[in-house]
């Protein structure tokens, strides 16, 4: 059984219709990578998955379990955690509170054993945690500077490194590549590499094809809201449909 | 999650002393003004606990007005003593401040803002339209004082060491709230909501929280206003007294705990201090607020460290001048 089944996904806004009817399939420790020209609807579908938004007609499956119509929070709950584009952080904390933030499933607290003090075991738990993935994603010599002065190398590196405390079976990744010169992409497809290695698995959004056929095992290509391709990067990149989809006309 | 260290502690303590032993060196009116101020200062400390997850309401002061009612109602009509009355009247207004969750934070920023306001204004016309129980326009009067083991809370200077008691409790139990795990999440709902969201954080749960606990606080403190006062009316907890809960929250300093507490502190002195100038009061009150947003931006709480920074400096030149 995949982890994660996208059933035939429709999502419509008034008179337009972006997605229509996707289906594709995330198996246990891939990467897979969702491509497509701009508009082609993947961040979307992205949204649809994460609980951002909620799909018109289809249906999502994780982990054996409909998704559809859960809020984000009781997604990331069951294993779904999503990086987002740019960088969106907590810039007025340090990095240490910012991953600290991301153990929020295992630590989170109700408010009297905050004003009593115990929850400190979980908590020293939690700060434990925030220190193993600081020292994975190398960020641990960063702890003390707020999130907001980090070089964007680094940046991309917390937003990941926040999505990782809680420890997801799914990481969500929204182009984690855009804007980066080739070394820090490269630093990048390592990390990214690492966090494959340690059992967890990637749907990626992106169009840094370097990265995308560097690190993908399967991609689905998706081109104005259709499913246009799908297979293993060698096979998709011969598709002539989707060097047309890329390059327009008939090349 | 900072640790409190031994000369803070010091200092607090140091601080309790000094409180306690004041009002024995001040008159009626100034004694009067303490017992305000205390009461005041534990309306900033929960608004600001409201203010950290971003919203601003004009609600606050209408849920110390729920809070009040209640405790007057359960003293005078159910006869309940105002040992359990004080208590009942904070969790009444918390049991209230839920409910009105799910109206209000369908709502965010200046939305949420004017549906506060709205929602509180509908309160406050009830309390005037509904004679019974609330008595209308001229409120409830004669609401008892409290007693204990034959101590006469009549006297301000005992009223005063039970506001100390009370408001000193909750702000350390706010204190302890905002250096919590659940505090840092009320920040993180602040700053970045969707990220919050996307690692599990259920927002509107931690907003509702932080609302729910500041009303508990402040129906608190509206109980205490009430009790010392005798008389509860609709026109204490109108949308002007609001404003100058902001003011106090604004010039203090909204991004620290202490900032609200000197931004109440401050003003009130200065208000106190303008009473023999009625009528240009308000004219001078104005001139100060717009030199104090212009000159400290981030309020008041911004001085003792910027002062500080200055004299260490000014202490290193001499220093290096006499070696």
């Amino acid at each position: 059984m995949p982890l994660l089944e996208v059933k035939n996904v429709v999502k419509r806004f008034g008179g337009l219709m972006a997605l229509n009817g996707v289906s594709f399939a995330v198996e246990h420790g891939e990467v897979h990578g969702l491509i497509g020209p701009n508009g082609a609807g993947k961040s979307t579908l992205f949204k649809n998955i994460a609980g951002f938004y909620t799909p018109t007609a289809g249906d999502i499956v994780f982990d054996g379990h409909s998704i559809v119509g859960h809020s984000p929070h009781s997604i990331a709950a069951r294993g779904i955690v999503r990086t987002f584009q740019e960088t969106t952080l907590f810039q007025e904390l340090t990095v240490f509170d910012n991953v600290f933030i991301g153990c929020h499933l295992q630590a989170r607290s109700n408010i009297f054993a905050a004003i009593l003090g115990s929850d400190r075991a979980r908590q020293a738990q939690a700060r434990q945690r925030t220190e193993e993935v600081m020292a994975f994603m190398g960020l641990d010599e960063r702890r003390e500077q707020l999130a907001a002065q980090l070089p964007l190398g680094s940046q991309r590196a917390l937003a990941m490194a926040i999505a990782l405390a809680s420890s997801p079976k799914l990481l969500l990744m929204d182009e984690p590549f855009a804007g980066m010169n080739p070394e820090e992409t490269n630093h990048m497809m390592a990390l990214t590499r690492k966090v494959v290695e340690s059992g967890t698995t990637i749907v990626l959004v992106e169009h840094d094809m370097k990265a995308v056929m560097g690190l993908c095992d399967q991609l689905t290509v998706l081109n104005f809201g259709s499913l246009l391709s799908q297979g293993k990067p060698e096979q998709v990149r011969q598709d002539p449909q989707v060097i047309e989809a890329y390059l327009g006309g008939s090349a | 999650m900072r640790q409190t260290s031994k000369r803070q502690i010091l200092g607090i303590l140091a601080l309790l002393a000094g409180l306690m032993v004041l009002p024995h060196f001040l008159q009626f009116h100034h004694q009067d003004f303490m017992i305000f101020l205390g009461i005041n200062i534990l309306v900033v400390v929960s608004y600001r606990l409201m203010t950290l997850t971003g919203e601003w309401s004009l609600i606050h002061v209408v849920m110390m007005g729920v809070g009040a009612y209640a405790s007057a109602l359960l003293a005078k009509e159910a006869g309940l003593s105002f040992w359990l009355a004080m208590p009942a009247a904070g969790i009444f207004t918390a049991l209230v401040a839920a409910l009105l969750c799910f109206p209000l934070f369908r709502m965010t920023q200046f939305y949420f803002l004017i549906g506060s306001f709205a929602v509180g204004e509908a309160i406050r016309l009830a309390w005037i339209y509904f004679v019974n129980p609330f008595g209308g326009s001229s409120g409830i009067s004669g609401i008892p004082i409290p007693e204990l083991f034959g101590i006469d809370f009549f006297n301000p200077i005992s009223y005063f060491y039970l506001v100390l008691a009370v408001v000193s409790l909750s702000l350390l139990i706010l204190y302890r709230i905002e250096n919590s795990r659940v505090g840092l999440t009320l920040h993180a709902v602040h700053w970045k909501a969707p990220l919050a969201e996307s690692v599990g954080v259920d927002t509107w749960k931690y907003r509702s929280l932080a609302f729910i606990v500041a009303s508990l606080f402040v129906g608190i403190a509206g109980s205490l206003k009430v009790h010392y006062l005798g008389t509860v009316t609709p026109h204490q907890f109108g949308v002007g007294i609001m404003v100058f809960v902001l003011i106090w929250v604004i010039l203090g300093g909204y991004n620290s705990f202490f900032g609200p507490v000197i931004g109440a502190v401050v003003l009130s002195i200065l208000d106190e201090s303008l009473r023999e100038f009625e009528d240009i009061r308000p004219a001078i009150y104005g001139v100060l607020l717009i030199a104090g947003i212009m000159f400290m931006p981030k309020g008041l709480e911004s001085v003792a460290p910027n002062l500080a920074g200055w004299l260490r400096q000014r202490r290193t030149t001499t220093d290096n001048r006499g070696s």
